[in-house]
């Protein structure tokens, strides 16, 4: 190895030694927990390697409920949330006064903690003794009856959920996409009005393709971010996601380490593993299909 | 199309909100571009020229003023339905097509009895393409090609619809400069094989003399002076003018008219019959100076440089304005390069008297 490469790993040496510590350790730690069948975390003993533990995790049904949660939550609030935020950039692009104004406001939940957000939820959509909730009250104002969407039918939860998992990643989205149709050269809108193009057309034809690349990044990104969404759950159904039927597939994986079911690392460890291979596959679908389109 | 602009003017609020008074970006244009014409819009930049081009385009609304194509007033009219083809100084090609499908765009646009077959429309593309010598790259990508392919592609997307007028804005100053000499021969062409009435802007006076018929000098926002390019450099009516146009530029000195003659400090160059004596500057081209043993502007000699071609002589005069002058003189001329002083006298047309106001003064009656 010559003088100049060895200087160069030398400089790399921090970065290796603490990606290879807190990364790529612990990664294959989980690959290797996740083989090891009846582990026992107290005495640290098992019994033998083999994939059992993938079996039981696939064939549990909290986790087949937390599979579909977790599906559901990613095909309803990515396409959703992505095309919303769109349409909220376009509109934001196109105004002038306030406009600074509605980008704060639209930004705030960004900056909002998560739980307080949650709390906010529950009392918009909690049924208590005292008062239907705020959503409640809504709606029979439009004469319609009101629904427990906190400990009620599994679609009004789901709907809280998707609600909830929307309005939290707009902001960024938003951002992205505000300044990526801003940073498009005026003169293509230039040229496209001499020409008389319609403006539904400029949209299709110049603007669209012109950010393809932040809806994709956002895209891949939003996949990836509600797959292993969890904490926003626990905010709006407390810790036991179990017996609210709202489990996700990371819920799943700190139930069976923390939780009161808990003390499985294995399980936990194939179920983690599941996610991993599900977020590549689809991470893999997605860039094959950014780059067809290039 | 014969173009008129009538009292064109544009104004802006200040930017500065504590100034009432409005920026006038272009004030009081009137001019009548002949049919078929190819005028170049010249000024330094800030000087309204591309304000005008928008306003002709429709981009932008006249303060007040009227735009006439031909009889037709289109002052009220947006751009799709003037008839306009514009290039841009970026080309604005739309990265994420190709040749054919950006040039075939203003024509996907059309609707009604307008409205074209894909064939019509790829037929009336390859003759625009044919035109500007790009039928060769009709599936490429604009990022596949050079500087000068993407203008030619950017000028055919603006031909393809027929426009009844063409406008190009800075349509050199992203080439390199033999490109530069090419694309601005080649726009030539194509606009006397189309007949289009053309207008372009430019800071670039060698671009503007170049291929103009007509060249307009703007300063802020003010016309200065409309005519041939030759006739714009041989009889500049103001300082700015004289100053703006030629390279290497218009030597400028403090200079005094006594007693009929014409003074530079304290050399008398032209006798100027029938002039009052008054403080006046004196502006002389590079070429207006003539070696001369005997002449009677006495510089100090710094430098001769070789082009080839001619040659240049750097010297220093006490009332030039600029440190150094400099004149252009034939290769043959025997320069002692040892002397510290130079003579020159003058070729009398290439000598301007300007009043302080920057007006010129006629010197012949």
């Amino acid at each position: 190895m010559d003088k100049r490469s060895l200087k160069g790993w030398l400089y790399l040496l921090p970065a290796i030694l603490f990606l290879g510590v807190f990364m790529v350790y612990p990664l294959i730690d989980v690959l290797v927990y996740s083989v090891e069948e009846g582990y026992n975390s107290a005495s640290e003993t098992f019994f033998g390697y083999g994939l059992y533990n993938y079996s039981y995790v696939l064939r549990d049904p909290y986790f087949l409920q937390a599979l579909k949660n977790t599906f559901l939550l990613v095909i309803i609030t990515v396409p959703l949330s992505t095309g919303i935020a769109l349409l909220i950039s376009v509109g934001l692009n196109s105004i002038k006064p306030l406009k600074e104004l509605f980008q704060t406001v639209y930004f705030l939940p960004y900056v909002t903690n998560t739980l307080a957000v949650g709390l906010v939820f529950m009392i918009l959509f909690k049924k208590t003794p005292y008062t239907d909730g705020f959503i409640n009250l809504i709606i029979q104002w439009f004469g319609g009856s009101s629904v427990d969407f906190i400990d009620g039918p599994y679609w009004a939860k789901m709907f809280v959920m998707c609600f909830y998992t929307i309005w939290v990643v707009l902001p960024f989205k938003i951002l992205i996409l505000t300044s990526a149709l801003a940073s498009v050269n005026p003169d293509y809108y230039k040229a496209a009005k001499v020409d008389g193009t319609s403006s539904f057309r400029i949209f299709t034809r110049i603007t669209l393709p012109m950010i393809s690349p932040m809806i994709f990044y956002l895209v891949i990104t939003g996949f990836i971010g509600a797959f292993k969404a969890y904490s926003d759950e626990v905010a709006i159904f407390g810790t036991d996601l179990n017996a609210a039927g709202m489990n996700t597939i990371v819920g799943y994986v700190y139930d069976m380490l923390y939780g009161d079911s808990g003390g499985y690392p294995s399980f936990a460890a194939a179920a983690a593993l599941i996610l991993f291979v599900i977020v590549l596959t689809i991470t893999c679908i997605n860039l094959m299909i950014s780059k067809k389109r290039t | 199309m014969k173009i008129v602009l009538q009292h064109l003017t544009k104004r802006y609020p200040n930017r500065n909100k504590k100034i009432k008074e409005d920026v006038v970006a272009v004030n009081d244009f009137t001019f009548e571009i002949p049919d078929g014409k190819l005028i170049g819009l010249l000024g330094p930049s800030g000087c309204g020229k591309s304000t005008t081009l928008n306003m002709i385009c429709g981009l932008e609304k006249p303060t007040s003023g009227k735009i006439f194509f031909g009889e037709d007033d289109v002052t009220e009219l947006p751009p799709e339905n003037r008839g306009v083809g514009m290039v841009f100084q970026s080309y604005a090609l739309y990265p994420h097509l190709t040749v054919l499908q950006n040039i075939i765009f203003p024509l996907q646009n059309r609707k009604g009895a307008e409205k074209m077959t894909k064939q019509e429309m790829e037929k009336a593309a390859a003759e625009t393409a044919r035109l500007v010598q790009i039928d060769n790259l009709l599936e490429r990508r604009p990022s596949e090609l050079s500087g000068g392919q993407q203008q030619r592609v950017a000028i055919a997307r603006a031909l393809v619809k027929r426009p009844r007028v063409l406008l190009l804005d800075e349509p050199l100053s992203n080439l390199d400069a033999r490109l530069r000499l090419q694309t601005r021969e080649e726009i030539r062409r194509i606009q006397q094989e189309t007949g289009i009435t053309t207008i372009f802007v430019t800071h670039d006076q060698e671009e503007a003399m170049s291929i103009s018929d007509q060249i307009v000098v703007m300063e802020a926002g003010n016309v200065r002076q409309i005519d041939t390019p030759q006739k714009v450099y041989d009889d500049p009516c103001s300082l700015f003018v004289a100053k703006f146009l030629g390279t290497p530029p218009i030597n400028v000195f403090n200079g005094s008219i006594k007693d009929e003659k014409l003074y530079v400090g304290g050399d008398c160059i032209l006798p100027t019959p029938g002039l009052r004596s008054q403080k006046v500057t004196v502006g002389i081209r590079p070429e207006g100076f003539v070696l001369d043993p005997e002449g009677t502007l006495a510089c100090r000699l710094n430098n001769v440089e070789v082009m080839g071609r001619d040659t240049s002589v750097v010297a220093h005069h006490d009332a030039a304005v600029s440190d150094t002058i400099r004149a252009i003189v034939p290769t043959d001329s025997d320069i002692k390069r040892n002397e510290k002083t130079i003579r020159f006298s003058v070729k009398p047309y290439k000598v301007h008297a300007f009043l302080e106001n920057g007006d010129r003064i006629r010197l012949k009656g």
